[in-house]
């Protein structure tokens, strides 16, 4: 029988509940916002870019706790490394974080920061995952 | 008559029903199979399970007569045709309409692009407007924004109140110009579970030279609807709603029009006579049907509206509306929990809500792995959530196998959703 810990792993939670780089920076060198129609999930992201090192990275909006939690991680884990290595992340990094296998529309909730991140960096607007799904 | 018994008491739900909710579940395999944990299906108004009959129904003429339909002169072709146009009078009759006006589609949304397409195109010109509301699925508001681009047609809005109803004394200044040439209207809300005044929307239209549009797609699944005591012009439909398969629904229209109106789609069938410079169309209903039609689909819908009249619309709606009364004061019980939509007496068997701040995705996932199915996010209405001010939110929904232990099962998770996220 599957139990709610299963997905709501402790981590996840507390990520949800006390989120990590929560907020928004006054003068961003980079903010991108982006929305998840399906759910109504809205995420923005700001970075403070130095020494094309990611000074500082804030996200806010709203939405579920998948979301919300990987926002969360996924910031904490990016702030202080090169901006670079945004480009590098896949979906598997985010899993890894997050700790959990996502069926395929919470997996659009747990990759909302990626997309955010990715798109807000790079202008990569293509969904992550989306090479293997359709090929 | 469609209209609504006023003031339905409630729980224990269903006693009062002329059919046994539990022995009906007991004819859906899919309710019956097993499972761990066991299914609590609430999200009928997504789409509803199917009963045994309708999957033999469908079973049975892949097995013992699947041949075109309209065309073969052989026996097995000839009782495809005669169960294929049987459904179309049987389900012609259950909306107390004639069935050379019953035109088959996919579903509810193609019949709606066929009235924007074919009715739309040929009738409305720039400046011309149709009025539709907010609580509208948006199969009934893109077909118009895709018009409105190409027409020139301005879409008006009747509003929502806060309680989630019409505001039908908006009505009057909207059609006051005259040059509203329709208004589409959803029969019942599928995220509030509002029975809107469909009868009196239809009288003012036609009092301003206006037709009605009804999206049925929630109504005809669960509650008697008759077209003519409707006195609208066109009316949508959906069989997988209605306990029978996906890819069969349709439109009913008013002969005339569907006389006056060009064809929707070009092909095989819609024909009468084709010239490679031009075709004349077929007579009704079969203008309108082009292509090999979804003729085991039709055959399932059959055996659908056939359960649907065994058991009694009337009967179905009072189950349906007894269990959200119950579910209503059931989920009063829970803390910060919120319903959307009009009290009891003013809705059908669906009940969206909000869970504090508990995102609805959040609310859906607990409770699946408790085995109860919700539907979870805008639900395809995406300015009603906008009007109502919230980006999303959960809904539970029955037919004529929900019983009251579902209901008891989703307030017990919803407690549990609140322990996890609290």
């Amino acid at each position: 029988m599957g139990e709610w810990d299963e997905l709501y792993r402790e981590n996840i939670l507390d990520h949800y509940k006390n989120p990590r780089c929560r907020g928004t920076l006054d003068h961003p060198d980079i903010t991108y916002e982006d929305a998840n129609p399906l759910c109504g999930d809205q995420l923005r992201i700001d970075i403070e870019v130095k020494d094309g090192k990611i000074e500082k990275i804030r996200h806010s909006g709203h939405g579920c706790s998948i979301s919300q939690a990987a926002a969360s991680m996924l910031c904490e884990r990016m702030e202080g490394h090169p901006l670079e290595e945004v480009k590098a992340l896949t979906k598997e990094d985010v899993l890894e974080l997050l700790g959990i296998e996502l069926g395929p529309v919470r997996l659009k909730c747990a990759l909302l920061i990626l997309k955010t991140l990715k798109a807000g960096a790079y202008g990569i607007t293509q969904w992550p995952g989306e090479e293997e799904e359709t090929a | 008559m469609s209209t609504p018994p006023a003031g339905t008491t409630v729980a224990p739900a269903t006693s009062r029903g002329r059919f046994d909710p539990r022995e009906v579940r007991g004819r859906f395999p899919l309710l019956i199979a097993k499972r761990e944990p066991p299914l609590v299906y609430l999200d009928s108004a997504a789409t509803s399970q199917k009963p045994e009959s309708v999957l033999a129904a469908m079973d049975d003429y892949y097995r013992r007569y699947n041949a075109n339909i309209h065309r073969g002169i052989y026996a097995i072709a000839e009782e495809a045709t005669a169960a294929y146009e049987d459904a179309r009078a049987r389900l012609a009759r259950f909306i107390g309409a004639r069935s050379r006006e019953v035109i088959f589609t996919r579903n509810s949304t193609e019949a709606i692009n066929l009235v924007a397409y074919a009715w739309g195109r040929w009738a409305l010109k720039q400046g011309d407007v149709v009025v539709l509301t907010v609580m509208e699925h948006h199969s009934n508001l893109v077909p118009w924004h895709i018009l409105a681009a190409e027409r020139g047609i301005e879409l008006r809005f009747i509003p929502v109140t806060d309680s989630g109803e019409l505001e039908l004394e908006a009505l009057p200044g909207l059609l006051a110009d005259g040059r509203v040439r329709l208004v589409g209207v959803v029969h019942i809300s599928n995220v509030l579970g509002t029975v809107n005044p469909v009868e009196e929307i239809a009288r003012q239209a036609h009092a301003a030279g206006a037709l009605t549009l009804v999206d049925a797609s929630q109504s005809v699944p669960h509650m008697p609807v008759d077209v003519k005591a409707l006195g609208c012009d066109f009316l949508a439909l959906t069989g997988h709603k209605m306990l029978g398969p996906t890819g069969i629904g349709a439109l009913w229209a008013r002969r005339e029009l569907l006389e006056a109106m060009p064809p929707f789609l070009g092909g095989g069938e819609m024909i009468r006579e084709v010239k490679l410079e031009g075709s004349k169309w077929n007579e009704l209903p079969w203008k309108f049907e082009a292509g090999t039609m979804a003729i085991a689909e039709a055959v399932g819908l059959r055996a659908a509206v056939a359960f649907n009249e065994e058991l009694g619309m009337e009967a179905i709606f009072e189950h349906d509306r007894a269990l959200a009364a119950y579910a209503l004061e059931r989920m009063i019980e829970v803390p910060d929990l919120r319903i959307l939509g009009p009290p009891a007496e003013k809705r059908g068997g669906v009940v969206a809500f909000e869970l504090g701040d508990i995102h609805p995705h959040d609310v859906a996932t607990v409770l699946d792995h408790r085995g109860i199915a919700v539907r979870a996010g805008h639900h395809c209405a995406m300015p009603l959530h906008d009007r109502l001010g919230v980006p999303a939110s959960a809904r539970a929904s029955f037919h004529c196998y929900s019983v009251p232990e579902d209901v008891d099962a989703l307030v017990e998770g919803l407690h549990h959703a609140r322990k996890v996220f609290g």
